[in-house]
This record gives C-alpha cells, sequence and structure tokens, in this order.
C-alpha cells in the first residue's frame, strides 16, 4: 500500500461532499477520476487528512446544452465526453482536444473537472477553456459563483477555488457556423505531457473576413494564455497566408515560457510560433470551406 | 488510520469480496487479496499500463483506483480473457503467434488496453493501433510484434463475428 493514511468518505450528493469539504477546514482533499491525485498518494507527494471521493455522485455527471453554451458535469468521464455525439456535433474542437489527453484507459477515469481543478499547465482542457473563454462554477457553502478563465487559473496547479469550495460545472461556448478549429500539440510521444499545445477556433464570413478568432497556447508558463493580440490580428487582417504568419509570429512575442527539463524557454517559443500557424491554417481552411 | 470497508464486486464473471482499508490500490487488492497475479504493478502512477484492467468493460488503471471504489463493478482482469475450457482469446492466440512478447510484464496491460482498443475501435490503421498502444510501456519488443499482433487480431476478430 502506497498511499499514506487518510479517512475516507464517498457521499452520493454534492451538498454532502461540500459539508464534508466544510468538516475538514481545508485538509481534505477531494477525488475526481484520480488520474493525477492517486499517482500523488502513491508517491506522498500529498497526505490529506481525508479524501472525499466524488465518484458516487450521479448529479455531477451530465453533458448538456444550455443558453448558447454546452455544460458538463464536473465529474464527467474524458472518456464519455470522447465519444459523445452531442460534443461531436456542437464542440468539435473538444473531442479532438479529448484525444490528446493522456491514453483511452486514462480517460475511462479521468474527468473534465478533476483535470480544469488540477491546473496543470500542460493539460488540454485548461488551454481548451482558456481558448474558448469558458466558465467555471465552483459551489461553496454560500452557493455558487462562475469564475471566467483569466480570474481561474492563477499559476502552476493553483487555482480560484477556495478553502471550502468545489467545482461543479464547466461551460463552453457552442461553435457557430462558418467556423473552423484546430488543436495542434508537440509532445515526444502521443499521450505524454505535451510541452507547448495551441487551441485555435475561426470564425469566417463569405468574404473572407474572420469575424471571430479564439486562439490560446499551453504550456508556456504557469497558466494557458489566451493570445488576444493574435485573434485582433486575424480579425482585421483575415485569414490568409500573411495574416496567419504575422499572428503566429505574434504568438511567440506574447508568450514568456520557462526552461526546464523538457525544453528550453526558446524551444517553447518556437513552439509556440510553429504550431499557432498549422492551428490558425487548419482551422482557417475548414472555416472557409463550411461557408 | 480508517477503517477497512466491505468491497464486493465481479471480477472475471464471479463474485468476489473482502476487506480493504481505503488506502488499498484497486491493484494490490486484485494481486494480493484475490490472488489474481496475473495484473502487474509497474510504475505505480498511470504511466506504464501493466496494470491495465477493464472497469465495467473499459480499459482504466488500477494502480490509480482505490479497492473502495471498485464496489460494485464488474472487473475483468487478464485472467478473465482466455474462454473457460482454457481456449485462449484472439489476441492472445495472435501475441503468440506474432512474437508479441518478451518478458512478458507488460503483456497483461497491452492485452486489456489492445481488447479496449479494438471494442471501440473494430477497424484500426496501424497509427490507430499504435496511437492506442502508447497507452502501455514495452521495453523489449520494439512494439512490431505487439502491433502486428493486433492487426491480426483485429481480422480474427472481425471474421468471427
Amino acid at each position: 500500500m502506497k498511499p499514506p493514511p487518510f479517512e475516507y468518505h464517498d457521499p452520493k450528493t454534492a451538498d454532502e461532499a461540500l459539508a464534508l469539504l466544510g468538516r475538514y477546514g481545508g485538509e481534505a482533499r477531494l477525488l475526481a477520476g484520480g488520474q493525477s491525485l492517486v499517482a500523488l498518494l502513491n508517491f506522498r507527494l500529498s497526505a490529506p487528512a481525508a479524501l472525499i471521493d466524488l465518484n458516487r455522485i450521479a448529479e455531477l455527471s451530465y453533458i448538456r446544452e444550455e443558453g448558447g453554451q454546452l455544460r458538463f458535469g464536473a465529474m464527467t468521464r474524458q472518456r464519455q465526453i470522447e465519444f459523445s455525439p452531442l460534443v461531436a456535433s456542437r464542440l468539435p474542437l473538444m473531442i479532438e482536444a479529448t484525444r490528446m489527453v493522456g491514453h483511452l484507459p486514462t480517460r475511462t477515469r479521468g474527468t473534465i473537472g478533476g483535470s480544469i481543478a488540477h491546473a496543470d499547465p500542460s493539460a488540454e482542457y485548461p488551454a481548451l477553456v482558456t481558448a474558448l473563454d469558458g466558465e467555471m462554477v465552483l459551489r461553496g457553502p454560500s452557493g455558487n459563483r462562475v469564475v471566467k478563465p483569466a480570474d481561474f487559473f492563477q499559476g502552476f496547479l493553483t487555482t480560484a477555488i477556495a478553502p471550502g469550495e468545489m467545482l461543479v460545472e464547466v461551460r463552453l461556448p457552442v461553435t457557430p457556423a462558418h467556423s473552423g478549429w484546430a488543436f495542434e500539440e508537440f509532445s515526444r510521444r502521443h499521450g505524454d505531457f505535451a510541452i507547448v499545445e495551441v487551441a485555435a477556433l475561426l470564425t469566417a464570413d463569405g468574404g473572407g473576413r474572420c469575424t471571430m478568432a479564439r486562439v490560446a497556447a499551453s504550456g508556456v508558463g504557469g497558466t494557458p494564455v489566451r493570445l488576444r493580440p493574435v485573434e485582433e490580428i486575424l480579425e482585421q487582417e483575415g485569414l490568409a497566408e500573411k495574416a496567419i504568419a504575422a499572428a503566429s509570429v505574434r504568438a511567440a512575442e506574447l508568450v514568456d515560457p520557462t526552461s526546464d527539463l523538457h525544453a528550453s524557454a526558446d524551444y517553447r517559443r518556437h513552439l509556440t510560433r510553429v504550431l499557432t500557424r498549422r492551428a490558425l491554417t487548419r482551422a482557417a481552411l475548414q472555416a472557409k470551406g463550411n461557408n | 488510520m480508517a477503517e477497512p470497508r466491505k468491497v464486493r464486486f465481479k471480477v472475471n464473471g464471479a463474485v468476489r469480496e473482502g476487506l480493504a482499508e481505503p488506502r488499498k490500490l484497486l491493484v494490490d487488492f486484485i494481486r494480493d487479496d484475490l490472488g489474481l497475479t496475473g495484473t502487474h504493478i509497474g510504475c505505480e502512477h498511470g504511466i506504464c499500463g501493466a496494470c491495465t484492467i477493464l472497469f465495467n468493460g473499459e480499459a482504466a488503471r488500477s494502480c490509480l483506483m482505490l479497492a473502495v471504489q471498485a464496489d460494485g463493478a464488474e472487473l475483468t482482469t487478464v485472467e478473465g480473457l482466455a474462454a473457460a475450457d482454457g481456449k485462449l482469446h484472439p489476441l492472445q492466440e495472435a501475441f503468440w503467434e506474432h512474437h508479441a512478447l518478451q518478458c512478458g510484464f507488460c503483456t497483461p496491460g497491452m492485452l486489456m488496453t489492445a481488447y479496449d482498443l479494438l471494442q471501440v475501435n473494430p477497424t484500426p490503421t496501424e497509427e490507430e493501433i499504435r496511437t492506442g498502444l502508447s497507452a502501455v510501456l514495452c521495453r523489449c519488443t520494439g512494439y512490431q510484434g505487439i502491433v502486428e499482433a493486433v492487426k491480426a487480431a483485429a481480422g480474427r476478430m472481425r471474421s468471427s463475428s
């Protein structure tokens, strides 16, 4: 047995889980799919007084369309998302991103909420919600609050979730008509932690004008980065090769990565440019084709 | 320390039960308490895939689950792949024929992962097989034999269904 001892609770409702969180006053950890937390327990890098296992809370597992958004219960499995016809039709970029989250056997258990709450800077879902400017619904003793990605991701493995709060829902806007999308990442092997990744969603009108661009990069710092100036270049100059080239150069200027064992800062900047160009080229082609 | 809890689930079709301290990993319970040592423990942090089993019919890492979480579930381990009369599963036959193992340590994880892969995609391309098998690390075969075996098994399973 590798994990250190802990008290264990497996509540059946979100309210019970919240009550337990309050009872342990910051000394308990929520267990979602376990694909990161159980590994941390096995290494004894985490030693909480209690684990509050969310896996028996049926009310936190759903995918539904509401108010122009897809809404995901925090305990929705990545595998459910990967094979969801609703997601495939309303938010295909998410299918592409999901297939890069670990491997099928880890997606069987891994959840959207767990991935976002863990906030690993090389993870796919944080990059996705940042690009799409989605919303995180946090529930605490005094009710729900909705947090945008720019406020939610605060640093390496650090989020706006306060002690006593839990992430209960993730909301992403459905894809507008006449859009193209791409999720590009570089990792040494499929399923490895990505070194850099870029998510892009482009919407075009019939004249080749870009009416909306959404671009974010990840793996280039402690949090995913929404590349608003890149989006502005595309929205002003369109989706031709020249604009995409300029936007890609701008992307590399906007990120401020650090060097680590896996890649130097310069290499990460280089990857940001290359992956932005690839993502924008593919998304633009598709957006034009969907007109 | 938390009290042991009673856990009861189906493994390879048979109901099994026992007591597990909450921190006991599912893979340890499967091996030590149930005596099913076909499931291997490699890295214990979800990277190597040697401990992959089917959890309610879907491949999952048993080193990243607690035994208590499996209460009420249906599990299949590598011991459950072959038929009751001992006839090997087409995947196992293909692994044998294509020399898809050397030391055999990763083989249970490879088989369970390949089983799930073919379940969601019965006609995978070679690239899709390689992507799927990247979920399990093999340190001796160079993967070629494993890829060939999965390809062969896919064909055999299609023609027999």
